[in-house]
């Protein structure tokens, strides 16, 4: 498997060959932050196109044709027409948490970005409490929802948050079980960690009935924590016509469109991550000349295959499935995935304490 | 039966002033004084629990009033009662709204059009005018000039008026607040996804409960009978397709029929065939519709896009021969407007083999769903009773238990030679609403299957005189539109236009209902609840 690392420290010895330690390492960290705001835009361009294409596919439509090749450039355009549109304050509103609100929601969705390991010796904030920087990082965004449906002074704004804060902040529960039923097995936090211990075999496979109970938690969980249907409550638009955001226009909405789709990229990655190997090959120990072929397809080519697997599992269900009242999100969350989630906690530390995992 | 005597006999025994006139259709002729008695008696001893359409009139020297057509449901009777008061200037009858939930907005939209005082109804604003509007546009003596265009936006009225009897005889205008000061009111509409048009809800919640309904309609009000007026008879057609678009066929279908009843024309075999046809047609069409949009109100966008493409068949096949998609315009007094395409026949035969397949897909995607139905089971439950007394016909009333299927109840086209079951649910809750309408599919594919063969030969279109002129007198009829009962109220001066023409709204019970069956649900309730009880809201506005 190909090391990133190898350029990267091949770089860092060149800049500090150069000039001073302290310049060098700034200079990284401002490309580092272009690279990965300029990752992030694309992965929203291809997310946002992928979703037209693929609910057009459900809904026996073709989608954007005319722009480019299979309407490829659409979303190009898209983005370039949000970005000349004005931006509209409302009056009687709170400004500067109006003004503030977007850039919370898509800060928290690029520090949680940041923590993907695309490939080996690819990943950006990659420390021994990763995971918890993860949990912690993308948990910003609820307040980001919170306050731009407190600041835009509108009933239906702020209907659209509280079902948001109240959601968000219930799955995320889930989510955390989920990820914890898999740290137990992998006694690591560290991303990077977490993929080479995969080596011989996905954690899903790895850890059989409690990872996959996991998994289905996780993805349930996930969903919601993007907020997007059958969970897409705050932002209901036959209910709230827009939610939390109905009073920004321009690029502030932008904003919100770009974070709520890379939103369902990382949360897809980090499911691909954790359960089904990030950027690991499918290797099946025993196999040596099948696990060496499976080497050859480099690591970002399995991980984008992973995470967009899932994304395209979450869209199916979205495209497919009508939206939950805001009762029953609560019921499914602490009356079943909750206890079903420690329950499978338990089971977890059963299996690796008698040592019944793979 | 113990009500053996006929009706007039038993009308006449309750109230002697009661007067029968004769012409057209005939109707009982009551003073407005003693009109509340024979009404309670009529509601409560005699058993006519279903206010099919309350019309106001202006009936020039003999005074203002209204026209209540009456059915009791359990025996089938009709009858029409005419109350009047000569009182020109204060005009004021009884209300019934006690007596039939239904008059509640009925008798709002006669004070909004002929400024009739309903003494004891709760909350007598205007419905479809604007608060501020001068005058009373559809009586005879209404002057067009004192509503001039107006520029300035509508105040909100937040106090509901109402008329309350005093002791000696007279009565005093008393206001109520809507809502409290403290209430968390939303608007819903008129700009807004899921009311499917301009319809306005006030909605007051508490956290996501809903306390307290107010609707709003008139948003799209075009004054259509006051139009109808001034047109000849073959003009006012041209309206009947929009209103309820999504019954365009049928709506015409009873305006024709009614015309026809009171030229006293009988249409050939094949004409009926064709309507009836045309007709379950266009009710396949909105029930698609339906589908599509209550799946699209509850977030399935995929089911949405099924209910569009086979609408999209069915509008073809329409196209083919009417040449229209929406606004069909193929009714025509004493016929249809052109033959059927040649094509017609096969092509609608395909279209029902095509079409049963496709319903198990639907209720694979959506009917079964376990979210769709918790969602929907239990949810906005509408009473039999209440059913009957809001008068909500159509597949909101089957799906409550109340076999209310103008098809069966009253015949005509056809209906009466092919066989269809009538479906009928009993929890009136909005799942109910929904199967109805699947089912009723299956059943217009099947009618549609019995009639399509046998088409028989004939004139497409009846000879009439260039200039139709009907005899004096008021006639009803009625048609099963796509949701609910369609009736056209028909009166006559002997001219060669209408002296007073309405249409009985398939949607104004249903909305009226709302507020009853949506208190203490939730937002998310409300739209289901909003989706299932379809409504078309230029309908509702006229």
């Amino acid at each position: 498997m190909f090391d990133f690392g190898i350029w990267t420290s091949w770089i860092h010895s060149q800049l500090t060959a150069l000039m001073p330690e302290g310049l060098a390492i700034f200079l990284e960290c401002v490309a580092i932050g272009i690279c990965l705001l300029l990752m992030y835009v694309v992965i929203a361009i291809i997310m946002i196109y992928m979703e037209r294409k693929v609910c057009a596919a459900f809904q026996c439509r073709l989608g954007p044709t005319r722009v480019g090749p299979w309407g490829s450039i659409q979303v190009i355009c898209d983005v370039f027409k949000m970005l000349t549109k004005e931006i509209i304050t409302v009056r009687h509103s709170d400004k500067f948490l109006y003004n503030l609100a977007p850039y919370l929601v898509i800060l928290a969705s690029v520090m949680a970005f940041a923590c993907i390991p695309v490939s080996r010796g690819l990943e950006i904030l990659d420390f021994n409490v990763g995971v918890l920087f993860f949990m912690a990082a993308s948990s910003i965004g609820v307040v980001g929802i919170l306050l731009a449906g407190w600041s835009s002074n509108n009933k239906f704004s702020l209907i659209g948050a509280m079902r948001s804060g109240a959601q968000m902040i219930s799955y995320e529960l889930s989510i955390g079980l989920s990820i914890l039923t898999i740290i137990v097995l992998t006694d690591t936090m560290q991303f990077s960690e977490i993929v080479m211990r995969q080596a011989d075999g996905w954690f899903i496979f790895k850890g059989h009935i409690p990872a996959v109970i996991a998994f289905i938690i996780y993805l349930i969980a996930g969903n919601a924590e993007v907020n997007r249907g059958p969970f897409d409550l705050p932002e209901a638009e036959s209910e709230l016509t827009a939610g939390y955001h109905t009073e920004y226009s321009g690029m502030h909405f932008g904003l919100f469109y770009v974070a709520e789709f890379v939103n369902l990229f990382i949360v897809s990655s980090i499911a691909a991550t954790i359960f089904l190997g990030g950027w690991m090959p499918l290797h099946i120990p025993g196999l040596d000349g099948f696990n060496a072929v499976m080497d050859y397809i480099p690591g970002f080519v399995w991980f984008f295959a992973k995470a967009l697997f899932v994304v395209w599992l979450l869209m199916w269900i979205k495209w497919t499935f009508p939206r939950l009242r805001i009762d029953q999100i609560l019921t499914l969350e602490w009356k079943y995935l909750v206890p079903i989630g420690l329950v499978n906690l338990l089971l977890m530390v059963v299996v690796v304490v008698f040592k019944l995992h793979f | 039966m113990e009500n053996n005597t006929a009706i007039k006999d038993r009308i006449t025994a309750i109230e002697p002033a009661a007067v029968w006139s004769e012409a057209g259709d005939g109707l009982f002729k009551v003073p407005a004084a003693s009109f509340r008695h024979l009404a309670e008696q009529l509601r409560h001893a005699e058993g006519f629990d279903f206010l099919r359409s309350l019309t106001g009139v202006d009936e020039g020297e003999e005074g203002l009033g209204c026209i209540y057509h009456l059915e009791n449901t359990g025996t089938g009777e009709n009858v029409a009662v005419s109350a009047l008061d000569t009182d020109r200037e204060n005009a004021s009858l009884p209300s019934v709204h006690d007596l039939w939930k239904g008059a509640g907005f009925n008798e709002r939209e006669a004070y909004d059009f002929f400024g009739i005082k309903f003494i004891g109804h709760p909350d007598l604003r205007r419905l479809y005018l604007r608060d501020d509007w001068k005058g009373f546009p559809l009586r005879k003596d209404y002057d067009m000039s004192l509503n001039p265009l107006n520029m300035e936006n509508e105040e909100a009225n937040d106090d509901s008026p109402s008329y309350v009897m005093t002791k000696d005889g007279g009565y005093i205008l008393k206001r109520h607040p809507l809502f409290e000061d403290q209430e968390y009111v939303i608007n819903i509409g008129p700009q807004h996804p899921a009311t499917h048009g301009v319809l306005r809800f006030r909605v007051s919640l508490e956290g996501e409960i809903i306390k307290k309904l107010d609707v709003h309609c008139g948003y799209i009000h075009r004054g259509i009978e006051k139009l109808c007026e001034s047109m000849t008879y073959p003009q006012t057609l041209g309206f009947t397709d929009r209103l309820d678009y999504l019954g365009a066929m049928q709506n015409r279908h009873a305006l024709c029929m009614c015309i026809e009843k009171a030229m006293g024309l009988e249409v050939s075999d094949r004409i009926r065939y064709i309507r009836t046809i045309m007709d379950e047609l266009q009710r396949i069409d909105s029930h698609l519709l339906f589908i599509a949009c209550l799946s699209q109100d509850m977030g399935a966008l995929e089911v949405f896009f099924l209910g569009f493409r086979d609408r999209e068949k069915v509008l073809d096949i329409l196209e083919q021969t009417t040449g229209g998609r929406l606004i069909q315009a193929y009714n025509r007094i004493g016929g249809v407007q052109a033959d059927i395409h040649p094509d017609f026949v096969k092509k609608v035969k395909e279209f029902i083999k095509y079409m049963r397949p496709k319903l198990q897909e639907y209720h694979e995607i959506f009917t079964g769903n376990v979210i769709v139905q918790q969602r929907l089971e239990g949810t906005g439950v509408l009473s039999r009773e209440d059913a009957i007394s809001f008068g909500a016909t159509g597949g909101t009333g089957r799906a409550s238990g109340w076999a209310c299927d103008v098809r069966k109840r009253h015949p005509y086209g056809v209906y009466d030679k092919v066989d269809f079951k009538e479906i009928v649910l009993d929890n009136g809750d909005c799942f109910d609403r929904y199967m109805v309408r699947v089912k009723e599919i299956e059943e217009s594919l099947n009618i549609v299957e019995q009639l399509i063969d046998n088409i028989p030969e004939g004139e497409y279109l009846m000879k009439t005189k260039p200039i139709i002129k009907l005899p004096e007198g008021s006639w009803y009829s009625a048609v099963e539109g796509s949701r609910g009962e369609f009736g056209v109220y028909l009166e006559s001066r002997g001219d060669k236009s209408p002296y007073r023409l309405k249409f009985r709204s398939t949607g104004l019970p249903l909305v009226s209902c709302i507020d009853t069956i949506s208190r203490n649900a939730k937002i998310a309730d409300l739209i289901a609840i909003g989706g299932t009880l379809d409504y078309v809201v230029p309908d509702i506005d006229r």
